[in-house]
């Protein structure tokens, strides 16, 4: 189950009871990183027996107690952040290109041909940035003996103990990426069995198969999105747009239809606060309060296929 | 003449008096008709007179009486989302006296009193500025610290944004007229929303105060000392702040924008960020007479040698200025001087004064570069 923002009407206590989920229900709080463990409110709206899964601090516990570790993880990030930004600065020049040749005036097929091939570059390089991420990811993990690792697998064994006796998981929303690098410490999605999930802002990006950075309105730049990293994949095609209220442009067409197809086959939803996106085996089953945007640059109510 | 003004007199029988007092409280002034402004004053006066502030332009233009009535106007030009700091200069036989619009409830502050204001289409007080009750709000605490270099104490406010822990480090803002900007520019009220939309990090900010800012603030080596080894030592050792310079900064707005430029010149690297709005950089280049008085002869002794050899002594700089302002022409000319450094610098201009709203509208846009704020990286 993905979820709108639920700071303000959190509606997942009554998505909760609505699919019949008593609980136990693992907790996800990692992306609040040092207020991991102010979930009181949280635990609150649930209702029902939780357990934290304290992501956050059992990764401290892992940097402290293995220091070899730490700093191979280290070495990782730095990398990391550095292929983010040459991507940004790559990307950025597309998407440049893209604004200009859209702005030029030419006969319309020509138009039409240049600025698919301007798109193309741009879904290129966001694949190729995908793939470098993932194979940085492997290669680390290689190297390392990740989950041979005598503290990540004792964390790891712990958790496997959790999860088995909960009967869903829910994942908050927050930093995406201390979210993620945590998830793939402790080999999460492996973990993961037939809990149901409910994850919603951060938490529903890091779920989905791809996390796409946003904000069409930034204090600086022209606000363009990008891929950050793959995500736990448990649900597919699906690109999670939370915040839509203050992170999208929806009444601009040109941006709106960019999104889209640059993410096209998968479904650019916005996720209104209070919205819900019900996926069940893997399809989605119901919607409520989602639009999607259109590669004509129109968004519309997310409706469920028949 | 404005078209409504026009059609009232066009339609107005003999009690037009009347008629102008309805029109009139019906309305605010000045009238803003797209690019046409419309000043209005009332009352018994031999002439009155339009005095703005616009540097370099004509100021002093007369305003126009309806005959009849003790109704004066006057039609200007005005651009789009500019602010024109303006007051009336009313004449009674000899007797001259400059005085704010009483039709007009909009206010331009700075540091030596306030001027009206004239708001051209389309401005608006940006949405960031406004308090908004989503936004977790941070703390403000009086803190007094005994200065060394002064020999005596200087008093400040320490903001703590929300959700304040003492196991995470923070950047250090540090403010001069503290106080002003928190009033005037709504300062608290900015961070808090800044901090909230994610657009800049979780910050500290110290807002610092002077009895005495025209000559703290004009290079002088004390002030300079007191913030750089006494004020920003003693936040470090109570609260968890980054000791990096690019965690570290100064900001400051008129003489506050030359307190901040001086103390990184007397500290280089040590403030790796720097926001100096309207900064009173005057210089001279040849000779060293100018037109700006006493007070100014410490700061145009300083900027002279800063720009005979300007060196980086920070690693960015965000300057801004209103074009209407006489510091244009200065600030416009330290910006490729601090360019040549090497050190990383934006310019921003406003089609606005010199004002505390003004350095108000501008401190996102500051802020926001000079600390990336996480956005793109968080979603609650």
């Amino acid at each position: 189950m993905l979820l709108g923002a639920q700071r303000f009407d959190s509606t997942l206590g009554s998505v909760v009871r609505g699919i019949a989920c008593e609980g136990p229900i693992a907790i996800i709080t990692a992306g609040w990183r040092e207020r991991e463990d102010e979930d009181g409110e949280l635990r609150a709206h649930l209702e029902c027996e939780t357990v934290n899964l304290n992501l956050y601090q059992r990764a401290s516990d892992v940097w402290r107690r293995d220091p070899e570790l730490r700093q191979a993880h280290r070495a990782k990030q730095t990398t990391l952040r550095h292929k983010q930004d040459f991507y940004r600065i790559r990307l950025e020049y597309e998407l440049e290109a893209n604004h200009v040749i859209r702005q030029r005036r030419a006969p319309p097929e020509i138009l039409a041909e240049e600025e698919a091939a301007s798109l193309a570059a741009v879904r290129i390089l966001d694949a190729y940035h995908l793939d470098q991420i993932r194979q940085l990811h492997e290669k680390f993990e290689a190297e390392v003996g990740l989950a041979t690792r005598p503290v990540v697998a004792e964390h790891r064994e712990q958790l496997a103990e959790q999860l088995a006796g909960c009967k869903g998981i829910a994942i908050a929303g927050g930093h995406v990426a201390s979210m993620l690098n945590r998830m793939r410490l402790f080999g999460l999605r492996e973990l993961i069995d037939d809990q149901a999930i409910f994850a919603w802002s951060g938490g529903g990006m890091v779920a989905s198969d791809r996390v796409v950075l946003f904000h069409d309105s930034p204090p600086q730049g022209p606000g363009a999105s990008e891929v950050l990293d793959a995500g736990l994949g448990l649900v597919s095609d699906i690109v999670m747009l939370p915040h839509p209220e203050t992170r999208l442009r929806l009444d601009d067409a040109a941006r709106v239809s960019l999104l889209a197809r640059r993410f096209d086959p998968a479904a650019c939803l916005a996720l209104f606060a209070g919205a819900h996106v019900h996926v069940h085996d893997g399809a989605v089953v119901g919607a409520s309060t989602v639009e999607r945007l259109a590669t004509d640059g129109s968004h519309t109510p997310f409706e469920v296929a028949s | 003449m404005t078209t409504q003004l026009r059609a009232l007199l066009a339609s107005a029988g003999e009690d037009i008096r009347e008629q102008l007092d309805a029109w009139v409280k019906a309305r605010s002034f000045p009238l803003v008709e797209g690019k046409s402004a419309t000043f209005v004053w009332r009352g018994e006066a031999d002439e009155v007179r339009l005095r703005h502030f616009i540097f370099g332009l004509e100021t002093s233009q007369p305003l126009e009486r309806i005959d009849g009535t003790d109704l004066w106007h006057l039609e200007v030009e005005i651009p789009p989302r500019s602010r024109v700091e303006y007051k009336f200069e009313v004449r009674r036989g000899d007797h001259n006296k400059w005085i704010r619009d009483p039709l007009n409830p909009h206010l331009a502050r700075d540091p030596f009193g306030a001027n009206s204001v004239l708001q051209g289409a389309g401005y608006e007080i940006p949405d960031w500025t406004r308090h908004d009750p989503k936004a977790r709000p941070g703390t403000l605490e009086a803190l007094t610290i005994a200065s060394e270099a002064f020999g005596q104490p200087r008093h400040c406010k320490v903001y703590l944004p929300a959700r304040f822990r003492r196991t995470r480090r923070y950047p250090l803002l540090v403010v001069h007229d503290g106080s002003d900007y928190l009033n005037y520019a709504g300062m608290k009220i900015v961070l808090d929303n800044l901090i909230e939309r994610l657009e800049i990090p979780p910050l500290i900010a110290v807002f610092a105060d002077s009895p005495d800012r025209l000559h703290d603030y004009a290079n002088d080596e004390r002030h300079a000392r007191f913030v750089t080894e006494e004020l920003a030592p003693r936040i470090s050792s109570a609260l968890p702040i980054l000791d990096t310079p690019a965690s570290r900064c100064l900001m400051g707005a008129s003489f506050g924008g030359v307190a901040a430029l001086s103390t990184a010149v007397r500290y280089p690297n040590y403030w790796g960020r720097l926001l100096l709005q309207s900064g009173s950089f005057a210089f001279t280049d040849i000779g060293h007479q100018h037109h700006r008085g006493a007070l100014f002869d410490p700061v145009v002794r300083f900027m002279n040698a800063f720009r005979e050899a300007p060196t980086a002594v920070s690693e960015r700089v965000f300057v801004s200025c209103g074009v209407y302002e006489s510091l244009i022409y200065e600030n416009r000319s330290l910006v490729p001087l601090l360019d040549e450094t090497g050190m990383q610098v934006r310019f921003v201009e406003a089609r606005d004064g010199h004002n505390w709203e003004n350095w108000r509208d501008r401190t996102r846009e500051g802020l926001s570069w000079l600390f990336r704020g996480p956005l793109m990286m968080i979603y609650e």
